[in-house]
């Protein structure tokens, strides 16, 4: 398996991903080396083989790399064993050796690739080896630039890796339709594929820690409703569209808090339009948070909103599902397909959405039966039923293979 | 005779740590951050005191022990003297020495360098109050002469001065900006006074003069470049062809801090006192002196707002995007509840966040050429001050929750 991170060594969810479907895989008993492109502590996990492909510090991929192609060119990586990686396209080269010479000594019985940045590893082994190669689509260049443009490079790279896969795994199918409608594959190419949770989320202890939020608790006394959204503010979030009908819900119902939770290029744009939309004191940034301080934004939201242009999965609103959020999602949100009891609008419907926002906060029969809903149909996909998915797939690509030769 | 009337213009804010919404009703700290961050008031006090405060007094005290004709003027903020009572005690002893001698004079303003004239007529009264039984009780003086804020000066303000400002505070003047577009042919170097004054008289900056050394002195592009004293006497002398009295108006941390010591700003000074005072006909004057030194040349009309900042020379660094007057109208807007919870400490902190400084950071007019509005702001950017400023306004309105919930209790 080709990636590119695995936790804690991750910025984003493609991490976290990885993964739980890796321990899926081998609970059905699939057999995995995982290589990442940086050297790293990766010993508590014990199920599979994690193999490095260079010497680098993984906390130089942060920023960059999985999501910030725009800046492909121009990170500089400190040089950790001698070698020039100037940029991602190095470091993904260098990627790209190491597998050819890896693959001398390994033969695996499928290749399955993570997105872009180890497209080009995997169209490797398919071509020098002769191996069957599966695409995993997290996100497309055309999700991550909001569907406008995004960097050709990324482009010619995605695409050459769509095309030479045996087979293709989508996260929903908003991802399927843009790799079908945007690079020219076939239809039935391409297999989808759901995320679930985390199984650390669900498991792992959580208490809530009032002190965090204090003010927003002290608020919810006052009969202030909490919205949150959570992420990287970044231009495929539709976030400026939120802000406007944050406006908008709060000119009918002035008792709203909206908690702004994440960092990114556009915050200080947010946080300008909210000052030009007079909305200041209802409107809260936390900046980037993770961890218990990620959680206790959920527990203490009453509505989150996924206002995403453009949305392979979307994690978070399981997340915030499962610490019994009403779900507000764009239709642009792949996680949509797979949850009935959410609101939905299209993600330049500000109107619609302050209307949802106007509707739940202020309707507790509404807001009760949305909540009762979700809490039956967060959990209904699992990692085994992903990974059952994957299995099928693999056994699919080895027997056209076989058939080949 | 020709005289100079110096002032300086002495402050610091209470600037607003990096206070996040997680801290947010758990502490009430707004305003004491570690030493070693960018918003330590008292890092940046005892730095500026080392580089501007303490070789400026020195100099001026000294040159009060020479010269019986030589005279200053200040204005020092609230905010300032409390710090240096916190951070360096001898600053305080020392003006208090110097306004002992006669030749200093304490200028009065808000206590807290606020724009509370342009929000509330009573919070403006009670910090000119507060700030001049405060000098009062320190210095054991009497302010006479007023400047707002930036100076910041209209015919409103002009007004107020000579009715309110003159029975109630005893006013006799103002310092405002000598802007051409206000003055037109005529000379910064009179008393002026506003239309149909007849308490209170206007002093004008003679803006050339004064940011030659204020801005320009250590400019290498400025084609005047080296600024020698002979050379600026020169202009003095000229520029007395236009009228007697040449009005110097700058901030004090020019010495030593917006220009280095080692740009030889404190040897220009000293050479340049002892220069124009070797001259029989020249000396120093007090603003209160200043006013008294002929009648009201002419009336001066300030219809719209005008400041000493900026080639503007108005509010926008204050008031110039959507960020600054949001924080600004929710501040004022709580002033009425903050005030009648009587509690001290509450309105303290309130109080400070009027300080014009806050919105200063919050400006975004030259945010991207990163000039002089980037260099005074011990913030990352606009944005970041506007966010930690809006923090410490919801703590304030927690606070009131929490006062209101027990009032009720007590009921």
């Amino acid at each position: 398996m080709l990636g590119w991170e695995l936790p804690p060594h991750n910025s984003g969810g493609l991490g976290v991903a990885c993964l739980n479907l890796s321990r899926a895989l081998v609970n059905e008993g699939a057999d995995i080396d995982f290589v990442v492109p940086y050297t790293a502590d990766h010993s508590d996990i014990n199920f599979m083989k994690v193999v490095s492909a260079l010497k680098l510090d993984p906390l130089f991929r942060f920023g960059v790399g999985a999501y910030d192609s725009k800046k492909i060119n121009e990170v500089v990586f400190p040089d950790t064993s001698n070698e020039k990686l100037i940029s991602i396209r190095d470091v993904q080269h260098r990627y790209c050796d190491f597998i050819e010479k890896y693959l001398m000594e390994f033969k695996p019985d499928v290749v399955h690739a993570h997105d872009w940045l180890t497209f080009e590893a995997g169209v490797l082994a398919k071509k020098n080896y002769g191996l069957p190669l599966v695409a995993h689509v997290h996100a497309t260049e055309f999700d991550r630039s909001g569907m406008n443009g995004g960097n050709p490079v990324v482009h010619a790279v995605e695409r050459e890796g769509l095309l030479m896969a045996d087979k293709i795994i989508a996260v929903s199918k908003a991802t399927k339709k843009i790799i079908h409608d945007r690079y020219d594959i076939p239809w039935d190419k391409i297999d989808v594929a759901y995320n679930s949770l985390d199984e650390g989320f669900v498991t792992s202890d959580y208490s809530f820690k009032a002190d965090h939020y204090k003010y927003i608790e002290a608020m919810k006394e006052q009969g202030y409703k909490v919205i949150s959204t959570v992420g990287r503010f970044t231009i495929q979030k539709g976030l400026s569209h939120m802000m406007h009908a944050a406006a908008r819900a709060i000119s009918k119902e002035p008792k709203l808090l909206f908690v702004f939770a994440g960092d990114g290029e556009e915050r200080n744009e947010l946080m300008k339009l909210a000052a030009d939309l007079h909305i200041t004191s209802n409107v809260i940034f936390t900046g980037f948070v993770r961890g218990q301080r990620l959680r206790d934004v959920y527990e203490i939201s009453d509505v989150f909103v996924m206002s995403s242009v453009s949305e392979p999965f979307g994690l978070t609103a399981l997340e915030a599902a499962h610490h019994g959020n009403v779900l507000i999602l764009t239709k642009q949100s792949g996680v949509a397909e797979v949850l009935r009891s959410v609101m939905e609008y299209d993600f330049w419907d500000e109107e619609k959405l302050a209307d949802e926002i106007v509707a739940v906060t202020k309707s507790n029969a509404l807001m009760s039966a949305l909540q009762n809903g979700i809490s039956h149909e967060y959990l209904k996909i699992s990692w085994d039923d992903i990974a059952k998915k994957c299995l099928s797939v693999y056994n699919e690509v080895r027997k056209h293979k076989r058939n080949n030769f | 005779m020709r005289a100079i009337c110096l002032y300086l213009h002495v402050h610091q804010p209470y600037r607003v740590r990096a206070y996040s919404i997680f801290n947010v009703a758990r502490d009430h700290n707004y305003w004491n951050s570690d030493f070693y961050s960018k918003q330590s008031n008292e890092r940046i006090f005892k730095k500026v005191a080392e580089k501007s405060y303490h070789p400026m007094f020195d100099l001026i005290e000294g040159n009060i022990k020479r010269f019986p004709d030589f005279k200053v003027s200040m204005s020092i903020t609230g905010t300032w003297l409390e710090q240096a009572e916190e951070w360096d005690p001898s600053l305080i002893e020392q003006v208090r020495r110097m306004v002992k001698t006669g030749q200093v004079e304490i200028v009065a303003e808000t206590y807290y360098h606020s724009l509370a004239f342009f929000h509330s007529k009573e919070e403006f009264e009670s910090q000119v109050e507060r700030h001049q039984t405060r000098i009062q009780q320190l210095f054991g003086f009497k302010t006479k002469i007023f400047r707002d804020t930036e100076f910041a000066y209209n015919d409103e303000l002009g007004s107020w001065l000579d009715t309110i400002g003159y029975q109630k505070f005893g006013f006799k003047g103002c310092l405002a900006e000598g802007w051409d577009k206000v003055l037109g042919w005529r000379s910064p170097n009179h008393v002026y006074k506003a239309p149909g004054a007849q308490n209170t008289r206007l002093l004008l900056k003679n803006y050339r003069l004064s940011d030659d050394i204020a801005f320009r002195f250590s400019d290498r592009h400025w084609k005047e470049w080296p600024l020698t004293v002979e050379k600026y006497q020169n202009w003095l002398d000229m520029d007395c062809l236009r009228g007697n009295l040449i009005n110097l108006f700058m901030d004090f941390e020019t010495f030593g801090e917006n220009q280095w010591a080692d740009t030889g700003i404190f040897e220009f000074m000293n050479h340049l006192i002892e220069k124009w005072l070797s001259v029989y006909e020249n000396k120093f004057v007090t603003v209160s002196e200043a006013i008294e030194l002929e009648d009201p040349m002419d009336e001066v009309s300030m219809p719209q707002t005008v400041t000493w900042a900026d080639t503007e020379r108005d509010l926008s660094a204050w008031a110039g995007n959507s960020m600054q007057d949001e924080a600004e109208n929710i501040l004022y807007g709580m002033r009425e509840e903050i005030m009648s919870t009587g509690d001290q400490r509450l309105i303290e902190d309130w109080r400070r966040l009027t300080t014009s400084d806050h919105p200063y950071y919050m400006c975004t007019k030259y945010w991207n050429d990163g000039d002089v509005h980037a260099y005074f702001s011990p913030y990352d950017s606009p944005y970041d001050a506007f966010m930690y400023f809006m923090n410490a306004i919801r703590d304030l309105e927690y606070r009131l929750m929490n006062d209101k919930k027990k009032h009720e209790i007590n009921k």
